[in-house]
C-alpha cells in the first residue's frame, strides 16, 4: 500500500527541506519512493506543495484530490486550500500560523475566518503552534522540522530513524536546535 | 545504494556516467538543476552561456572536437537553440551529442506550453522521453552511444514532473571515454549548399534506420495485461496511466518518441480491442498512429491543455468517479507569487507607475511587476523582447507616445537576448529608453552567475561585462547608474531619459535581496504619526499589510530594507535593530 503525504505552505518557509528528511527516511526503510516539487515561482511566497509517496511500488509522483494519508500544512490558508487533496480517514496537521497572500494585503480579499473550527467540523484536524515551539527550541527556522516531528508520531516509522535523517540532513551548527524542534514535535 | 534523486540531477549523473566532459547551457526552469548538478562532477567542464544558441553551438563544438557533449535548456529555450540544432542534424557527431529539453505542461514557470516533439519531427533528431528519475540516468547514458551510433545529436526531452520529482537512482561507474580522433572532413562539417545537400540524403537514410531501431529497441517496452483496452503512452504520462489504471490494461511505452516504430505499434493495436494514446499536451503520437490508420482514441478524449492526473485517465477510461473530498465552502484568496522583500525591482516597478509609463517587459522575477498592486508591466512575451518590442510599439506610435514608453530587461536577460535589441535601437534610429534591471545576479531561476556578474559556474572569478560601457561601446550616449531605492532621483532620471531625444540606458543597480552579500538588518516599524495614508500599501511588500484598518509591518517577513521609510511622506516608518 503506497502512503501518501502532501506537504504545503508558503515559498520560504522551508517545506523543500522538509520534504527530503521525509523522503530520505523513508528510503532507509527499503521502499521505494517519489517526491515531487515545484520550484521556479515556489521561492517568491507563493503556494507551494509537495508530494510525497513511498510503498514497495511507486508510480505516479502526484497526488489527486481524495488521497492524502497526512497533509502536513505550514500555514492556516494553505491547510485550508489543501484540504480536499485529504482522503477520507486522513490526518491533517497544521501549523497556527498565518500568513496574508497578496489579494489578501491589498485589500481585494479577507483573509478567512475561523480557519481551524471550520476545517475541524470536515476533517480530522490537528493543529500546532509551532513557531512557538521553534522558538522554544532555540531557532525560529526550525518550525518545519517542529512539523515533521508531529508527522511523524503519525508513522510507523521509528524515531531513531528519523533523527538519524536529520542529523544527515541539518547543518551541525543548526543540530541542536532542530533535534529539539523534533523532540517537541514528536512528543505533543 | 541508491539514491533519492531529482530527475534534473539523474540526467547530470547520466552524462557523467556516460564520460561527458563539457556541457553548456543557459538556466530556465524546469531545466536548471542538471547543469547545476553537472558542476559536482570535476571531470566535466561546466558552462552558463550568454544564451542557449551559444550553449547550443558551444557543446556542437566540443562533438566535433570528439567530446561527449551535452546543452541542457527549457522548452523555450530550445527556440533560442534551433538554428544550430537544425543544421547540428545534417552534420551529425564526432563525440556523443546529447540536448536536453524540459517542456512544461501546466505552465508552472513559463510564458507558453509548448511540446518539444514537434522539434525532434522538424529537424530530423532521435528523442528520447525518460519517465522518471531512473530512466533520466539510464537514458542520457543511452542517448549518448545512440549519438554515436546513429551519427546524430539526441534530444531528450523532460516534462516539469519528470525534472522536479526525486526518485530512487542506482549510480553506477563512469565510463572511461577517450576523445575521438579529430579530423577535418569539410563535407560532414562545412554545411555549404553543395556539402548539405549530400548531407540531407545521409540525414534521410538515418532517420529509416532509426525507425528500425525503435521497432526493437529496449527502450519501447510492451507490456500485455488485457487483451481488450491498450494504451499506448510514454514520459509522465506512463507514470500517471499505471497508477491509475494498473494492470487492467495492456501498455506499450514509448521511451523514444522519434522517430516513432510503425510494425511495433501497428501490432500492439491489434491485439487490443480498444486503443488509447494517452500524452500530454499535443497529439504527436496520436497523428503518428492516424498515419499508420489505426483506430485509436486520444485528444477527443484528453485535453490538450496542462497536465494530466491519474485521476482523469481513470475516469476517461474506466469511468470511475473521483474520490470523495470535503471542499471550503468559501472562496480562498489565492497566494501567487510576489516579489520578495527587499526586492531591488519593487522601487522600479513603483516609480513607473507613478509616472504612468507604459512598460514592455521582459522575462525574469520583475515579470511580477504585472500583479497588483503594482501592475506596471504592459507587455510580456519572451527573453529579450522588452527591448525590442518596445521599438516596435515606438516606430507605430510615434514621437509622443515614446516618451511614456520605457523597456525593463534584467541584467542576465540583456547579455541573453537584450543587446542586439538595444543594437537594432540605436542602428535604426530608435529613440528608446531601456532600463537594465541590474540586481548583480540572474534571480528568477535561483541564482545562477552570468557574464555580468564577475564569477563562472564554479564561482572562479573572471571578467565582468561593464553594461555601461556595453551600452556606450554599441552607440548609446546617455548611459545612467542609478539606485532605484533613491526613489527621488531615480524618478527624476527616468523623467529626463524618457524625455530626452536620443536613446538611453538606465542601470538600475541595487543587488537581488535575497544574495548572501547583501546584508539588510533590524526590521521596519510603524510609528503613531502614521496618519494611514496608505501610500506604503502601493509597494506591494509581503510585509505591509492592513490589520484592523490601521497598516501594519510584519515583522517576520520584514528584512529591514527600508524601501518603505523612502515612501512615507510623514517619516513615520522608522528602522529598529
Amino acid at each position: 500500500m503506497t502512503k501518501k503525504i502532501m506537504i504545503v505552505g508558503v515559498g520560504g518557509q522551508g517545506t523543500l527541506l522538509a520534504s527530503r528528511i521525509l523522503g530520505n527516511t523513508v528510503i532507509n526503510e527499503g521502499y521505494d519512493v517519489k517526491l515531487s516539487e515545484v520550484h521556479g515561482m515556489s521561492q517568491r511566497g507563493g503556494s507551494v506543495v509537495t508530494y510525497v509517496k513511498y510503498g514497495d511500488k511507486v508510480y505516479s509522483p502526484i497526488i489527486d484530490e481524495g488521497e492524502a494519508d497526512i497533509i502536513l500544512a505550514f500555514e492556516m490558508l494553505e491547510a485550508y486550500r489543501a484540504m480536499p487533496y485529504l482522503k477520507k480517514d486522513g490526518v491533517m496537521i497544521a501549523n497556527t500560523q498565518k500568513m496574508d497572500p497578496m489579494p489578501v494585503i491589498t485589500g481585494a480579499m479577507e483573509y478567512p475566518q475561523d480557519i481551524a473550527e471550520k476545517m475541524s467540523k470536515k476533517i480530522n484536524l490537528v493543529t500546532v503552534d509551532a513557531l512557538s515551539l521553534a522558538q522554544k527550541a532555540g531557532n525560529v527556522k526550525s518550525v518545519n522540522v517542529v512539523l515533521i516531528g508531529v508527522m511523524a508520531k503519525n508513522t510507523d516509522i521509528a524515531y531513531e530513524k528519523w533523527v538519524e535523517t536529520i542529523k544527515k540532513t541539518v547543518p551541525e551548527k543548526f543540530l541542536e536546535a532542530n533535534l529539539k524542534a523534533f523532540e517537541y514535535g514528536y512528543n505533543l | 545504494m541508491k539514491k533519492l534523486m531529482l530527475g534534473n540531477a539523474a540526467v547530470a549523473r547520466g552524462a557523467y556516467e556516460a564520460g561527458a566532459t563539457v556541457v553548456a547551457s543557459y538556466p530556465g526552469t524546469p531545466s536548471t538543476e542538471i547543469t547545476e548538478n553537472i558542476v559536482k562532477y570535476d571531470e566535466i567542464y561546466a558552462e552558463w552561456s550568454p544564451n542557449e544558441k551559444v550553449a547550443g553551438e558551444v557543446a556542437i563544438g566540443a562533438s566535433i572536437g570528439g567530446a561527449r557533449a551535452m546543452s541542457c535548456m527549457k522548452h523555450v529555450g530550445l527556440n533560442v537553440m534551433a538554428d544550430p540544432v537544425f543544421t547540428a542534424s545534417y552534420t551529425g557527431v564526432n563525440g556523443g551529442l546529447v540536448f536536453c529539453v524540459a517542456d512544461d505542461p501546466g505552465m508552472h514557470s513559463s510564458q507558453n506550453e509548448q511540446d518539444s516533439r514537434h522539434y525532434a519531427k522538424a529537424a530530423k533528431l532521435l528523442m528520447l522521453e525518460p519517465s522518471d528519475s531512473s530512466e533520466c540516468k539510464e537514458f542520457t547514458k543511452k542517448a549518448f552511444e545512440i549519438s554515436e551510433q546513429f551519427d546524430t545529436p539526441v534530444i531528450v526531452r523532460l516534462s516539469t514532473r519528470v525534472s522536479h520529482s526525486q526518485g530512487l537512482v542506482e549510480e553506477c561507474e563512469r565510463v572511461d571515454y577517450q576523445l575521438k580522433e579529430y579530423e577535418k572532413n569539410i563535407a560532414k562539417f562545412v554545411m555549404m549548399p553543395g556539402n548539405a545537400i549530400k548531407r540531407h540524403v545521409v540525414v534521410e537514410e538515418r532517420t529509416q534506420k532509426e525507425i528500425e531501431f525503435a521497432e526493437t529497441t529496449d527502450l519501447n517496452v510492451c507490456e500485455i495485461n488485457d487483451s481488450k483496452i491498450g494504451v499506448i503512452t510514454s514520459g509522465i504520462s506512463y507514470m500517471y496511466a499505471k497508477e491509475a489504471l494498473g494492470d487492467r490494461v495492456s501498455y506499450l511505452k514509448l521511451g523514444m518518441v522519434y522517430p516513432l516504430p510503425e510494425k511495433l505499434i501497428s501490432d500492439f493495436c491489434k491485439k487490443h480491442e480498444t486503443v488509447y494514446v494517452i500524452e500530454e499536451l499535443d497529439p504527436f503520437i496520436e497523428e503518428h498512429c492516424k498515419v499508420l490508420g489505426l483506430d485509436v482514441i486520444g485528444k477527443e478524449k484528453f485535453t490538450m491543455l496542462g497536465e494530466y492526473t491519474p485521476e482523469m485517465i481513470k475516469k476517461v477510461i474506466f469511468n470511475e468517479d473521483k474520490n470523495a473530498c470535503e471542499k471550503a465552502e468559501e472562496a480562498i484568496p489565492v497566494r501567487p507569487p510576489v516579489m520578495c522583500a527587499g526586492c531591488p525591482h519593487r522601487a522600479t516597478f513603483y516609480v513607473l507607475k507613478k509616472l504612468g509609463l507604459v512598460v514592455s517587459g521582459d522575462i525574469g522575477c520583475y515579470t511580477l511587476g504585472a500583479v497588483a498592486p503594482l501592475a506596471s508591466v504592459d507587455s510580456t512575451i519572451c527573453m529579450g523582447a522588452s527591448v525590442s518590442a518596445a521599438m516596435g510599439m515606438a516606430k507605430a506610435r510615434g514621437a509622443e507616445f515614446n516618451k511614456k514608453l520605457v523597456s525593463v530587461i534584467g541584467d542576465s536577460t540583456f547579455i541573453h537576448s537584450g543587446i542586439t535589441g538595444l543594437i537594432d535601437i540605436v542602428y535604426n534610429k530608435g529613440n528608446n529608453t531601456v532600463i537594465i534591471l541590474d540586481n548583480s545576479i540572474t534571480g528568477m531561476t535561483g541564482h545562477q552567475d552570468n557574464p555580468t556578474t564577475g564569477f563562472t559556474i564554479r564561482k572562479e572569478p573572471t571578467k565582468q561585462v561593464d553594461l555601461e560601457l556595453l551600452a556606450k561601446a554599441v552607440g548609446i550616449e546617455r548611459v545612467v547608474v542609478a539606485d532605484p531605492f533613491d526613489l527621488k532621483n531615480f524618478e527624476k532620471v527616468v523623467k529626463e531619459e524618457v524625455e530626452a531625444d536620443e536613446p538611453s540606458v538606465i542601470i538600475a543597480q541595487r543587488p537581488c535581496a535575497l544574495l548572501k552579500t547583501v546584508k539588510y538588518t533590524g526590521h521596519c516599524k510603524i510609528g503613531d504619526n502614521c496618519k494611514n495614508c496608505k501610500l506604503c500599501m502601493k509597494l506591494g511588500c509581503p510585509a505591509i499589510s492592513v490589520k484592523d484598518g490601521k497598516v501594519c509591518i510584519d515583522e517576520t517577513q520584514c528584512n529591514g530594507c527600508g524601501l518603505c521609510i523612502n515612501v512615507c511622506p510623514f517619516g513615520a516608518i522608522t528602522k529598529e535593530d
